[in-house]
């Protein structure tokens, strides 16, 4: 199974013009990996995750390609994306424990969903999934309110697991757990690869420490665009971007002391993604270059090491094995 | 370390808008047919209550005029009563008694609903409960008992005693809805730090929480203004309406009573229905749309 | 500066209140002036109705919460020494109005005779404060500021009162990575101003990154506290270390916990009391294991 993703591009429709979410990507996810993908908020990742699944309407596919296993995913076309929703690419949504019916049991939620996708389970394979994920039977009987966080997100992650698909996009899903749980989720998520039940798996996420305890490599994206890709163990001890190092130090260990080693994060924000249609002056009335942030390298105005070559917009570049970095100042 | 400047600056105020809130909500306004159509509509319907009294002077739209049972042509454009009185004339001066009725019912039950459902929402507890066993009462009272005994001591009634007692009673609903969405505002961090900031509780619930549901209290009042109309039109039919003037519920009252539909005066009862008809279904077809204006979930975008 | 003693707080549920739930059982610490105490649970540990009920925003049902030796009394006088922030930014802000009205309310409440031209220099100082520039969030409605910078407003608007106490309620949850670490350090600078600050969070890493003493609360009860380094270099209860084993660590493995052999409760002979004292300033409560309580001192 491969994935290759190229040049991707996926803007949003909205009142005051289009925000380019995602802005040229391009990457490949080998058989049996995860992948997770880091970033602040704003940055894509979870752009990324729906765009291709192809799930929400205000999205436009603006350029690029998604090859799966050969075949190209029609990324405009909502009606032949079906074919492949759930059953070759399933996604797992942000927030999709909160979503689930209070009214109804989580057995007759799952029969009904699958029915309506015109597919039926045995019973006995769905209480195989659900012990893989380390829940009982008798889940099925129970009512969403009845389940810790850990336990809605483990049996959404059943139904969107249940047709095999081969690769499974994970969008935040320990996001709103307590640490006891999350190590659960994580387990289950682990398992259900290691089970051959999916394939591969993108993990988006904005918490890097719990990223890097079940990525095999991880990307980093910063407005749209990647910003450093590596395996995880490379990305964690070495990582060439400034934007990695910086969002690295800015963690603090259980053990670092504010007096002993006072952390900093990283001043300012991410530049806004909207590109409203009317013309804007291309130099400030001082006479300077144009603040479009659509030229040149995104992170400049946050960047330590920026100067005048940043201007222009860094080329992703291979600067170890699988280990590649948009930036003029890692190469 | 100051922050540092914006990589995209803010364009001078010439040239962008300031973003607010309810500047969205204006755009799809106007483009919203249901919410033209119904406006447009009630719109019309108010200016000829309005202006056509106005035009026509002061004559007594009650006073016998013309030739009894005519039909509309040149002179009386929608004809004559069996008495001989100018349907047109009662009409334009029911259509200003019906909006009447429906400003001051519905004005009357919006602020009483809003008084007992903000309280009982923001306070909740011991006043709750007290303000729920009101709102319960009020709700299972029957209306036209209660007007029934009125009518038995009053000589005289006016159209806005009439809207005066249709909004102490149809409250109950409208009070609830707004208990309800304050529940739900209240456990909002804002309130807690409005109350962080020294203010009270009526201070809380108009500067903060009424503001969050305007467009929630703006469709409340259409649908109890509509609300009024159909109630004072119903009343007027079955003989408790107001004892001088007129107002199209009479008119279908006498229309009804003196036979009009057996005897094929059309003109009679058709306008005043036509014309409760086109407001009360104006105004909700209007408050559907501001629904959808409203509510970007239900824009068909 | 702020003491509570066996404060507890019981909801009552039911149609007619018959049942009865116990969110906070029995807890007692303080916090004194210059310290931040972080008072670290998971979801339904209680630690939200604490800082609620410190800020006076929920009655206490039993206990004593007092502040400088004062009963916990909501009001336009408590309120200009304890002030809150909390967890959503977003949500603390009227959506309707701009973001600073947050400040126009202290303005009207706290200092209505201050001239509106000192006002606006005195906002512009606290907004400095912060360390954000006043031209880029003044005059913004909140849907046009970032979440850091909301949160960073909501400490500027507390800096304009004469703060003595401060009740952070998870304020870095849903802010990035990138802007925890300011906020954070934003609260290291007010409590080396003499500011008590309870810090209250799920996040072990951020806890003890800036506390002096800490406090686990578990299904409404202290289960260890004290010492922020005794508590984590040596935790003694199994949820402790249980919460420690289970934070994922760059670079570092994820293991589980190590199991307790003994409860050092009642190992140590304690009687009558919730927490028992195993070494200077450092609090454990009985470890639930099954055989406690039947070992003699």
């Amino acid at each position: 199974m491969t994935l290759t993703v190229n040049d991707l591009r996926v803007h949003y429709r909205t009142l005051r013009g289009e925000v380019r979410a995602l802005d040229g990507v391009g990457f490949d996810l080998a058989d049996g990996e995860i992948l997770g993908l880091a970033g602040e908020s704003g940055c894509g990742k979870t752009t990324l995750g729906k765009s291709l699944i192809r799930l929400d309407g205000r999205m436009r596919h603006a350029g690029g390609t998604v090859t799966l296993d050969g075949d190209e995913l029609p990324l405009s076309d909502d009606r032949a994306m079906n074919a492949y929703r759930f059953h070759r690419i399933s996604l797992v949504p942000q927030y999709s424990m909160s979503a689930l019916n209070p009214t109804r049991r989580i057995g007759r939620m799952i029969r009904e969903l699958l029915a309506s996708r015109g597919v039926t389970v045995d019973t006995d394979e769905l209480h195989r999934r659900l012990a893989l994920v380390g829940l009982e039977p008798d889940v099925l009987d129970r009512y969403p309110i009845e389940l810790s966080g850990g336990m809605k997100q483990r049996a959404v992650m059943v139904i969107s697991t249940l047709l095999d698909p081969s690769v499974l996009i994970a969008d935040e899903v320990t996001s709103a757990l307590d640490v006891s749980n999350q190590q659960a989720v994580v387990g289950a998520l682990t398992g259900l690869r290691d089970k051959g039940l999916v394939t591969s798996m993108i993990f988006v996420t904005h918490d890097l420490g719990l990223t890097s305890h079940i990525a095999d490599s991880i990307m980093v994206m910063y407005a749209g665009k990647l910003a450093e890709k590596a395996p995880t163990k490379a990305l964690t001890t070495g990582p060439r971007h400034p934007y990695t190092k910086m969002l690295i130090g800015s963690l603090p260990q259980v053990g670092a002391r504010h007096k002993d080693r006072p952390l900093s994060g990283i001043e300012g924000s991410p530049p806004s993604l909207l590109d409203p249609p009317t013309r804007r002056p291309t130099t400030t009335p001082a006479g300077g270059p144009t603040g479009r942030v659509f030229d040149g390298c995104r992170f400049r105005d946050r960047c330590p090491l920026a100067d005048s070559g940043c201007a222009e917009e860094p080329p992703v570049v291979e600067v170890a094995p699988r280990h590649t970095v948009a930036c003029w100042k890692a190469a | 370390m100051s922050t540092l400047p914006d990589p995209a600056p803010d364009a001078p105020p010439a040239e962008a808008p300031v973003d607010r809130p309810g500047r969205e909500s204006l755009h799809y306004a106007v483009r919203n047919p249901k919410l033209i159509i119904g406006v447009s509509l009630v719109a019309i319907l108010l200016a000829v209550g309005v202006i056509g009294p106005v035009l026509l002077g002061d004559g007594n739209p009650n006073e016998y005029v013309g030739p009894q049972a005519a039909a509309p042509d040149g002179t009386y454009w929608m004809g004559t009563t069996t008495f001989g009185q100018d349907v047109y004339a009662q009409f334009v001066h029911g259509l200003r008694a019906t909006f009447l009725v429906g400003v001051v019912g519905g004005a009357i039950a919006a602020v009483i609903a809003m008084l007992v459902g903000f309280l009982a929402g923001y306070r909740g507890g011991v006043t709750d409960e007290i303000l729920n066993m009101l709102t319960n009462v009020v709700l299972v009272i029957p209306a036209l008992a209660v007007l029934l005994i009125i009518n038995a001591y009053m000589g005289v009634r006016s159209v806005a005693v009439q809207g005066l007692f249709i909004g102490l009673t149809s409250w109950p609903w409208a009070a609830r809805a707004i208990r309800a969405q304050t529940f739900s505002l209240r456990t909002r961090e804002f309130v807690d730090l409005a109350r962080l900031s020294g203010s009270g509780t009526w201070r809380i619930v108009f500067r903060e929480i009424a503001p969050n549901m305007s467009s929630y209290l703006f469709m409340m009042f259409i649908l109890l203004f509509g609300g009024s109309i159909l109630i004072a039109s119903s009343l007027d039919f079955i003989g408790l309406g107001p004892t001088e003037g007129v107002s199209l519920g009479l008119m279908l009252q006498s229309a009804q009573q003196w036979s009009a539909l057996q005897l094929g005066m059309w003109w009679w009862f058709v306008p005043p229905g036509a014309g409760i008809t086109a407001i009360v279904g104006a105004l909700y077809v209007a408050n559907v749309g501001l629904d959808e204006v409203f509510n970007p979930k239900l824009r068909e975008s | 500066m702020l003491t509570l003693d066996r404060v507890t707080k019981t909801f009552r549920a039911g149609a007619f209140g018959g049942g009865s739930t116990t969110a906070v059982d029995r807890v007692s610490f303080e916090v004194a002036p210059g310290e931040l105490v972080s008072l670290i649970g998971e979801s339904g540990s209680g630690k939200s109705t604490i800082g609620r009920m410190v800020l006076g925003l929920t009655h206490v049902s039993a206990g004593s919460l007092t502040l400088d030796g004062e009963r916990v009394r909501p009001g336009k006088d408590f309120y200009r020494r304890v002030q809150g922030v909390f967890q959503d930014p977003f949500s603390c802000y009227n959506p309707v109005f701009k973001a600073d009205r947050v400040f126009a309310l202290v303005h009207r409440a706290y200092h209505p005779g201050v001239p509106d031209r000192e006002w606006a220099d005195r906002v512009e100082a606290a907004v400095r404060d912060v360390r954000l520039d006043p031209g880029q969030v003044l005059g913004r409605y909140p849907h046009q500021l970032s979440g850091g910078q909301l949160q960073r407003l909501l400490i500027a608007r507390a800096l304009l009162l004469d703060l003595r106490f401060l009740v952070a309620d998870e304020i870095t949850s849903m802010l990035d990575a990138s802007t925890r670490i300011d906020v954070l350090n934003l609260l290291a600078g007010l409590k080396e101003r003499g500011l008590g600050v309870l810090y209250i969070t799920h996040d072990l890493s951020l806890g003890t990154y800036l506390a002096e003493r800490t406090v686990v609360l578990r299904s409404g009860r202290v289960v260890e506290r004290g010492d922020t380094q005794k508590v984590f270099g040596n935790p003694l209860h199994p949820y402790t270390r249980t919460l420690l084993a289970a934070v994922p660590r760059l670079n570092q493995p994820w293991t589980a916990a190590e199991p307790v052999e003994a409860c050092a409760f009642h190992a140590g002979g304690a009687r009558d009391t919730d927490l028992y004292e195993t070494e200077p300033d450092h609090f454990v409560a009985c470890a639930g294991l099954p055989d406690c309580g039947r070992t003699s001192a």
